[in-house]
């Protein structure tokens, strides 16, 4: 009896250990992830990093899940300025919430011992959703029929019975101007409405609510190997289109530097299609003076299915660039020199604190 | 909207020309060991005809899928012309490729795998390639670059100046008798064209030899099932 006895005791106590250690088990960053694993993995970087991460849910799907972002940032009192990032708003496109992840496991990774990332912390807070269009990723990962599946899951109705709405042509920015369909079969469908998608409205009321903090809105798609600036409604230009284009052109020579992956940079109706109603247009619409979409790997061989062993070089290229854009913006905005800088549409001395804040944008 | 004259090399109208000269270049000089992919667009221009619709002149790069993207690349030059019809009509090239002559390498690798797959109970079949996660098994890779290439008749045919057209995936592969010692495949591609980012499903039969090449001998659009209709649970 007490043998036994003892041999359950041992056998709890092994269990125990052995949920504890897939606790604490590496997150594979060279695989792709199902919704729920990414999902336990956010709740681990916040429950793992208190001092720097905290969850926010800031809106619903269709389907009714929480879309969730991670702060990331030494915790401030006062609102600090900020960078977002999305990642997943087209389910196909499995690279990009890979891509988040690994930003996110980088930046905890490093902000303690790199003198970098740590000054990142302590001047920008980073908002980051790994997934957005978490209903239509889900659905990518139902069957081998799903895997391509574009758009959200917003069923269909009596008069079109198609599911899904493309977010990235939802957004109220020249919504429905062009590169859109209105059958709602089309994977370009823009949706009844501008903002008619709950995830889109996540989005538009997060970056509302934080449009004076906001300096840099980021949005990772794949493929194409492309850094965007807006807009993408031809023969429309963002004022500060020279300087994006100088940002967006640095940040593809940082991300050749890695491992001689060339990246085009420049508006849609250039390098790639007119489009309308995006997210990085909207970004761009209301005030957020840098906005880039990036599109990751790869061109034509792999296409929107890129293999496993390419995850790696590819997110080591893709934060390279990002990284780029980001100290850019950073220096910009926090480089203490008596520097007479015309920051948007005001000048101000760099040592002091300033003033151009008070200022609405003019674009 | 019309682009003429000196195109800029790295946007897209120059761009969409010079993937159609590719599919042309697959179709002619593909096999199970050699794709070609697109590099770099070096020179572009375009201009009105006669007749209606535009031709395309184009310099540019090309590397095969083997040697990846940072490979030694081939030097191309093609006119591209896509016509103004009534009904759509496929886009006609002219193209010439440097020392495309020479590349012999994989005669060795396409002899072999002629001679284990004529054989008569030959009858490989597989779905889904890549897989989802982007795998392609050791014995898959010659039948994606065959799917490949004969994708690239479609491609071609099923071109023009609002398409830009890619294989995306395989869905299947199913290997029929062979015929007049032609290997014989059924393929179902999914295509995928990125000014409508549609997703569009071919069933096509092609023959492959090492001395005939790729022919593709039917082709069938398959209206893919929509996901217009409710499950049927």
């Amino acid at each position: 009896m007490k043998g036994s006895v003892i041999s359950v005791l041992v056998v709890l106590v092994v269990l125990d250990r052995l949920a504890s250690g897939l606790e604490h088990r590496s997150y594979d960053y060279t695989k792709y992830h199902p919704m729920d694993e990414i999902s336990t993995w956010m709740n681990q970087m916040e429950r793992e990093n208190p001092d720097v991460v905290s969850s926010m849910v800031y809106g619903q799907t269709y389907e009714k899940r929480n879309i969730t972002l991670l702060k990331i940032g030494f915790k401030n009192t006062t609102p600090k300025k900020a960078v977002w990032m999305d990642c997943g708003i087209h389910a196909r496109e499995w690279i990009a919430p890979a891509f988040c992840q690994y930003f996110v496991k980088e930046i905890l990774g490093s902000y303690k011992t790199d003198a970098n990332v740590n000054t990142l912390f302590k001047n920008l807070d980073f908002y980051i959703t790994p997934v957005l269009n978490i209903d239509g990723y889900i659905y990518s990962w139902r069957d081998n029929t799903t895997r391509l599946w574009r758009k959200s899951r917003t069923a269909g109705t009596e008069t079109c019975r198609c599911f899904g709405t493309d977010l990235n042509r939802n957004f109220p920015a020249y919504w429905g101007m062009v590169g859109i369909s209105r059958n709602c079969c089309s994977d370009v469908y823009n949706g009844p409405t501008a903002v008619s998608e709950p995830e889109t409205k996540a989005v538009t009321d997060f970056l509302g609510a934080h449009q004076n903090e906001m300096l840099c809105y980021l949005t990772i798609h794949s493929p194409s190997q492309m850094i965007l600036v807006p807009y993408g409604v031809p023969n429309i230009s963002a004022p500060n289109y020279d300087e994006l284009m100088e940002v967006g052109l640095a940040a593809a020579k940082a991300i050749s530097a890695v491992h001689g992956k060339s990246y085009k940079v420049g508006t849609p109706p250039d390098v790639l299609y007119a489009t309308s109603g995006s997210s990085r247009d909207f970004a761009r619409f209301i005030g957020i003076p840098y906005s880039f979409g990036l599109e990751l790997r790869d061109k034509e061989k792999y296409h929107f299915i890129l293999p496993e062993n390419q995850i790696q070089p590819s997110c080591e290229e893709a934060y390279r660039g990002a990284m780029s854009i980001i100290n850019y913006i950073h220096d910009k905005n926090f480089k203490s020199a008596a520097v007479s800088q015309t920051v948007d549409n005001c000048d101000c001395l760099m040592d002091l604190e300033c003033k151009c804040d008070d200022f609405k944008p003019l674009y | 909207m019309a682009s003429t004259g000196d195109l800029e090399p790295t946007h897209y109208p120059a761009r969409r020309a010079a993937t159609v000269a590719l599919h042309y270049l697959n179709t002619h000089h593909g096999s199970p060991f050699r794709v070609f992919g697109l590099q770099q667009v070096h020179k572009a221009s375009a201009e009105d005809v006669a007749a209606g619709g535009r031709k395309y002149k184009l310099d540019f790069s090309v590397t095969d899928w083997a040697s990846g993207s940072e490979g030694p690349a081939l030097r191309c030059s093609a006119d591209v012309l896509f016509p103004q019809t009534e009904r759509h009509s496929g886009p006609e090239v002219q193209l010439r490729c440097e020392a495309l002559q020479q590349i012999n390498r994989t005669a060795q690798e396409e002899h072999a795998f002629y001679q284990r797959y004529i054989s008569p109970d030959s009858a490989v079949s597989a779905r889904d390639i890549p897989d989802s996660y982007g795998n392609v098994s050791e014995e898959m890779q010659p039948f994606w670059r065959l799917a490949r290439v004969a994708a690239s008749f479609i491609m071609l045919r099923e071109s023009s100046e609002r398409t830009e057209f890619n294989m995306a995936q395989v869905a299947s592969v199913a290997q029929q008798g062979s015929s007049e010692e032609q290997l014989m495949l059924e393929f179902v591609v999914l295509l995928h064209d990125f000014p409508s980012q549609e997703i569009i499903q071919w069933k096509l039969l092609a023959s492959w030899s090492p001395d005939r090449g790729v022919r593709v001998l039917q082709t069938e659009w398959q209206p893919r099932c929509p996901h217009a209709t409710k499950p049927p649970n």
